[in-house]
């Protein structure tokens, strides 16, 4: 298969030690420590003022790294078609949902329910940014972070878009904490272009690779090369992590997995000055 | 200077693409395993619905329950993925000779070069939500179901990868219910972009407390049949399918016969969670690209595969927009009272209805519908034997995510 190119032109993260992507790009460069007082819950300030403080967390996470990546990219999110990637969506409504329907399943709430669709962080990116492009939301268990960014490649270049990648998912609660592994809470999100623009922050080239003889190993042998990175590691979206890292210490290579027998490989570099004039 | 050119970009049409093959498509729901018992049930307008008896304390309504799914446990290599979904969806897979046909694919482009793209809304949730009505003293989970493998929401798709024996991509799409009509959209990408020589679609949603009360919750359920587009149809009824195409590059030859993917749509409403736009603004724009990836006007649409859930709203501003966009020559209908609204796989469900219409010159009606929504010429009652050359299927899910897809008759 051949290389495709593809330009990163904005990033967006949140978590409790990595809180904006100025902070955690500084920290995954291992140029700071990261914080030691976990940031709070950021604000869905997208959202109506009465519908903010009982927002999910999932949609909370997924709207602030979102619109922090359209800020660094300065570009509209109305005019963007995005693609939402989470591991198992809210887990807190999930537990929510399967604990009332054993107990009192006739109370169970309206809004809660429909909050507990896959592409609910999707919808209210799209309500609050009035964004009528298309949307995707979609997950596919360990490689979630990898289908989601290959779903953007493929869209940006396909049809010659710019593309909004968002990533994220909470931690397990209740019973179901026992058979599904996800601590923490982890968001990031990048804007994804086909075009060199003013804005381009990283070139990145790209290719899907058959990688059978690495297996399984592909995704866990590129996690947390460092420390810092590990303050999530036990999130279901850490898979994201060495993309983010990778993308604060360009240049550089990785692999993301997408499947047991598919990789990503990304070549990263810094866009600089001379490279934007050179491929404009 | 950014913003202007992605605002252009907002607004442009979509460019065409070229078709893609459908080397075999099946679905099963309510009214039967497979295209010839979905054909059948159509043709004699035999509702699938019955009275609702799925779990504990059932709600008041009725659904589109498919028989013998309890008595079919998955074969000894897939237990692992054994959950009422994943055993749909292996009762689907069975229906039509659907695996051998992927099996042949996988056989001539390899089993890296063959993607799974698959819909489901609540995937294997009916699983997690038996583990918390049956925890142990210590509040966990049951033996049998301390399994991750069946709580997560790509199930299902990994248990595809696994029954066809497939390395590629595979990806779970979770838009509600628009998901598995977006799968033939992300499939199409896959090919256009050479990353698949063929894709397995498709989509399986069953039955789970979590929706019959959540629906319930928000008074969309009727106690009642469903009634599409009737004047006093009072809400939906949930139903479950599963339902599989593979979709291929087209082959070359003039001559080439079979069913094609013609166009797709993708839109969202930016309007509500769980109320469609006032104006079907994202349904429109859906419908509006599919036709322009097909390069085809609205006029060349033969038959339509509406949405039509029998919600009071839905109902109203679909056929508001089917009568503002096709000509009066086409037919219109909801199959819904057939075999309920089965959620995350309406999508594919009812693209293989629309694919049967076409196959055998025959438009399904509405069932249960006494009086039809005024003012929308198109919509029909009735069954009508005419040559369909071009369909098109609409579904609208929470969200506001909307996708139309558009199939021709012949390549």
């Amino acid at each position: 298969m051949s290389t495709s190119t593809a330009y990163i032109e904005g990033v967006g993260i949140w978590s409790e030690r990595l809180p904006a992507w100025n902070t955690a790009s500084r920290i995954l460069r291992g140029e700071i420590a990261a914080p030691e007082e976990p940031a709070k819950r950021p604000s869905p300030d997208l959202l109506p003022a009465n519908e903010r403080r009982r927002a999910p967390d999932t949609v909370a996470i997924a709207l602030a790294v979102g619109s922090e990546a359209c800020a660094h990219a300065q570009r509209n999110p109305s005019t963007l078609p995005s693609v939402f990637a989470s591991t198992h969506g809210d887990l807190a409504i999930t537990d929510y949902m399967c604990d009332t329907l054993a107990s009192t399943p006739g109370l169970i709430s309206p809004t809660r329910f429909h909050n507990s669709v896959h592409n609910a962080a999707a919808g209210y990116w799209a309500i609050a940014t009035g964004s009528t492009r298309p949307y995707t939301a979609i997950s596919a268990d360990r490689y979630s972070f990898g289908n989601g960014l290959l779903e953007a490649l493929v869209q940006a270049q396909s049809d010659n878009e710019t593309v909004l990648l968002v990533a994220y998912d909470i931690a397990a609660q209740g019973p179901l904490a026992n058979v599904v592994k996800s601590t923490g809470r982890l968001g990031c999100a990048l804007v994804l272009g086909c075009q060199p623009t003013s804005n381009t922050k990283h070139v990145m080239q790209w290719q899907l690779r058959e990688s059978e003889e690495q297996g399984d190993s592909i995704n866990s042998a590129k996690l947390a090369r460092t420390e810092n990175a590990s303050l999530v590691a036990g999130n279901a979206m850490a898979p994201a992590l060495p993309m983010l890292e990778a993308i604060a210490r360009a240049p550089g290579n990785i692999v993301c997995a997408v499947g047991p027998k598919m990789g990503l490989e990304l070549e990263l570099a810094p866009m600089n000055e001379y490279s934007f004039r050179s491929v404009s | 200077m950014a913003e202007s050119v992605a605002d252009l970009h907002a607004r442009r049409a979509p460019s065409p693409i070229a078709r893609l093959c459908i080397s075999a498509f099946t679905a099963t729901s309510a009214v039967g395993r497979g295209n010839a018992a979905t054909l059948t049930a159509l043709r004699a307008r035999a509702s699938g619905l019955s009275r609702n008896d799925f779990g504990p304390q059932p709600v008041d309504t009725y659904i589109g329950r498919v028989e013998g799914i309890e008595d079919n446990p998955l074969p000894q290599h897939l237990k692992q993925w054994d959950c009422r979904n994943n055993r749909l969806a292996w009762l689907g897979l069975n229906q039509d000779g659907f695996m051998s046909t992927v099996d042949t694919a996988r056989q001539r482009h390899g089993p890296t070069r063959v993607a799974i793209v698959l819909g489901t809304s609540t995937s294997s949730i009916g699983a997690t939500e038996e583990a918390y009505r049956s925890l142990d003293n210590a509040g966990r989970f049951p033996q049998h179901l301390l399994n991750p493998l069946i709580h997560t929401p790509h199930s299902t798709g990994d248990f595809l990868r696994h029954a066809l024996s497939l390395d590629g991509i595979c990806v779970t799409v979770g838009t509600a219910c628009s998901s598995s009509a977006k799968v033939f959209a992300q499939g199409e990408r896959l090919i256009r972009s050479g990353l698949a020589d063929a894709v397995v679609v498709g989509g399986a949603d069953s039955l789970c407390g979590s929706v019959l009360f959540g629906f319930n919750s928000l008074e969309l359920v009727s106690h009642e049949q469903c009634r599409p587009f009737d004047v006093a149809r009072d809400g939906i009824n949930l139903g479950e399918a599963a339902g599989f195409a593979l979709i291929e590059r087209a082959l070359l030859e003039p001559n080439g016969t079979g069913p094609t993917l013609l166009g797709y749509g993708e839109s969202s409403d930016a309007f509500h969670m769980s109320s469609p736009h006032p104006q079907g603004l994202g349904a429109r724009s859906a419908i509006a690209d599919a036709l322009a990836r097909a390069g085809l006007s609205a006029d060349a649409v033969d038959y339509v595969n509406l949405h039509g859930t029998a919600s009071r709203k839905n109902d109203e501003i679909e056929a508001q927009a089917i009568s503002d966009i096709f000509s009066r020559n086409t037919l219109a209908s909801s199959t819904k009272g057939w075999t309920g609204h089965t959620l995350g796989a309406a999508g594919i469900l009812e693209a293989v209805i629309t694919l049967l219409a076409l196959e055998h010159s025959f438009a399904p009606g509405t069932l249960n519908t006494t009086r039809l929504e005024p003012d929308c010429p198109q919509l029909r009652i009735e069954n009508t034997d005419a040559s369909l050359q071009t369909g098109m299927s609409l579904s609208f899910a929470f969200g506001g995510s909307n996708c139309a897809l558009l199939f021709g008759r012949n390549a």
